[in-house]
């Protein structure tokens, strides 16, 4: 497939955004969308851990797995080597860069469940990306998911004082808003489309 | 056969060299060596980097009152840090407020040691123990009430003031976490091998349930003490003791320790209850007015019924201080019960002129 890696990276954050498109990566964009700042930090913690973790996935996929014809085992290796990376990368950033870790430390392991991050993964085996592609569809992926975690959490904090039904404080009316937000992305999908 | 076995060695390979760069991490970057731990300026600890300072004090045998052990869920584990302690948390918000941040209070069980620090903590923390006892009392004191007798290890002895408390370590059980839980002391401190509790039944209660349903006589349970800045003072004033339910632990403790040291005070101790079966220890209370100096128990049910055939006073406590306490001059007053009842009386006290720190409390949240 040889779409260009910059197409790849725009897509990814707004015709193929992974939460607004894909719906991955919905507990903790839920979960940690009712402030601004914070999920910011979160945001960027995933486009970081997004944009190694593929690579190492991409690397172990055509040099290790698919030479011994092992492709049925990526979901384990994939899985794997998210976990050992984020434990890894939190004992990095918590030893080196004090400021970083207590920004972005208490939300480094919520990431290692992410499906988000296994979805892109698996998407770069599917749609048969190279390594630049792969590359530039991960860092979209990320920073498609801070957009809208952000962007979530600019409308929760400005309907914070609403009155809603009881049914629908906190995750539903999150939820119903997602859909929204998803409606109005469907705008982009003129620009271009992956697969 | 071959591709089971590629796929055993393919899979076992990655995991491996994994683990192995994680391994090889943690014995790099997150070993933070052994670190200087310096407690009011004049005791020093070395303490392995890393920990939390709660579980490092703890280590060193010092025990910082918690209630949740160590999840940052009760903010009870405050000591103040005067330097090393790193950046103040988010998840140190909801416990520590504005000006204790200013004072360099901070959870101890949120804050890692990575660097030397150096931190205050109250003198008489260092008097904490963890006894494991054994109990040898549980009996029913009313429907709710349990009186727990339980006696420290031979050898081992706990030094206490009357009023103080102990936390009980809860098991786990049935699906439940550890947890810890205050419950005050009602025996004198003369009694220092053997201690006894009043624990009420809370539904739902982690640590009631498991006392009031699950222990039994002969059991082994853990505590840590004492702890607590309600305790009697030794003045010449004159004493009010307020309580209502479990709340008479305390006060309890103190008269005992009045009655064995025949301390010439003048002391007047209101309880309240509900109803009839709400009432324990009266017979004890009566035979205290009796040896005691000058010792009046004067107590009330807010709902009586028919068949408690009460002659005695009727409706809350606070309605008793109303009536028989004239006014605060030369006097000091102990409260101990619920936060409503503290918060009631309270103004009450004031208001009849009792200084503000004449006034002792303890709330059972």
């Amino acid at each position: 497939m040889d779409i260009h890696p910059v197409t790849i990276f725009f897509a990814a954050i707004f015709t193929n955004n992974m939460i607004l498109a894909n719906f991955l990566g919905m507990c903790s964009f839920i979960a940690v969308s009712s402030d601004i700042r914070t999920s910011l930090s979160l945001g960027q913690a995933v486009t970081f851990v997004l944009a190694f973790t593929t690579i190492i996935n991409y690397l172990l996929y055509h040099y290790v797995l698919l030479p011994l014809q092992l492709e049925y085992l990526r979901f384990i290796v994939f899985i794997i080597v998210i976990a050992a990376f984020v434990q890894l990368v939190e004992m990095v950033i918590d030893r080196y860069f004090q400021g970083l870790y207590y920004a972005l430390g208490i939300f480094l392991p919520l990431i290692t469940v992410n499906c988000a991050i296994l979805g892109v993964s698996l998407f770069m085996v599917i749609r048969s990306y190279n390594l630049v592609q792969s590359l530039a569809f991960g860092i979209g992926s990320g920073l498609g998911w801070l957009l809208a975690i952000v962007a979530m959490a600019g409308i929760r904090q400005k309907i914070k004082n609403n009155p809603f039904p009881k049914g629908l404080e906190g995750a539903g009316i999150t939820l119903i808003i997602t859909g929204l937000m998803a409606l109005a992305f469907i705008g982009f999908s003129g620009i271009v489309t992956l697969q | 056969m071959e591709e089971i076995l590629t796929t055993v060695f393919a899979i076992s390979g990655i995991t491996g060299l994994l683990a192995f760069l994680l391994s090889l991490a943690n014995k790099t970057i997150a070993d933070y060596g052994e670190k200087n731990l310096t407690i009011n300026e004049e005791k020093d600890y070395v303490v392995s980097g890393g920990d939390s300072l709660l579980s490092a004090l703890n280590d060193e045998n010092i025990f910082i009152p918690s209630a949740c052990g160590g999840k940052g869920s009760c903010g009870y584990c405050k000591v103040k840090v005067l330097s090393g302690g790193g950046p103040f948390l988010a998840t140190e918000r909801g416990y520590v407020s504005d000006e204790e941040q200013q004072s360099g209070i901070r959870l101890s069980c949120q804050v890692r040691i990575k660097k030397d620090m150096h931190i205050e903590i109250p003198e008489e923390l260092f008097s904490v123990r963890q006894y494991l006892c054994t109990v040898t009392v549980l009996e029913d004191l009313t429907d709710t009430i349990k009186r727990v007798g339980l006696s420290l290890p031979e050898g081992e002895r706990i030094s206490y003031k009357p009023g103080q408390y102990i936390q009980i370590l809860t098991p786990e059980y049935d699906g439940n976490e550890e947890v810890y839980r205050a419950y005050s002391i009602t025996t004198p401190p003369s009694s220092d091998q053997a201690i006894e509790l009043f624990i009420g039944y809370v539904p739902n209660g982690i640590c009631t349930t498991y006392i009031h349903q699950y222990l039994k006589v002969t059991d082994v349970l853990t505590i840590v003490g004492p702890f607590g800045d309600f305790y009697y003072r030794d003045t010449m004033k004159e004493m009010i003791c307020v309580a209502i339910g479990t709340g008479m632990a305390p006060i309890m403790s103190i008269l005992r320790h009045m009655n064995e040291n025949n301390i010439q005070r003048k002391i007047t101790f209101f309880f309240g209850a509900r109803t009839r079966q709400d009432l324990f220890m009266t017979k004890t209370l009566q035979s205290l007015e009796e040896s005691m100096y000058d010792f009046t128990y004067i107590n009330c049910l807010s709902r009586p019924t028919k068949e408690c055939q009460w002659k005695g006073e009727t409706g809350r406590v606070t309605d008793l201080v109303k009536d028989y306490v004239a006014d605060g001059e030369n006097k000091e007053a102990y409260l101990c019960g619920s936060p409503a009842m503290i918060d009631s009386v309270l103004p009450l006290l004031k208001q009849k002129g009792f200084s503000e720190d004449a006034i002792y409390f303890d709330r059972f949240d």
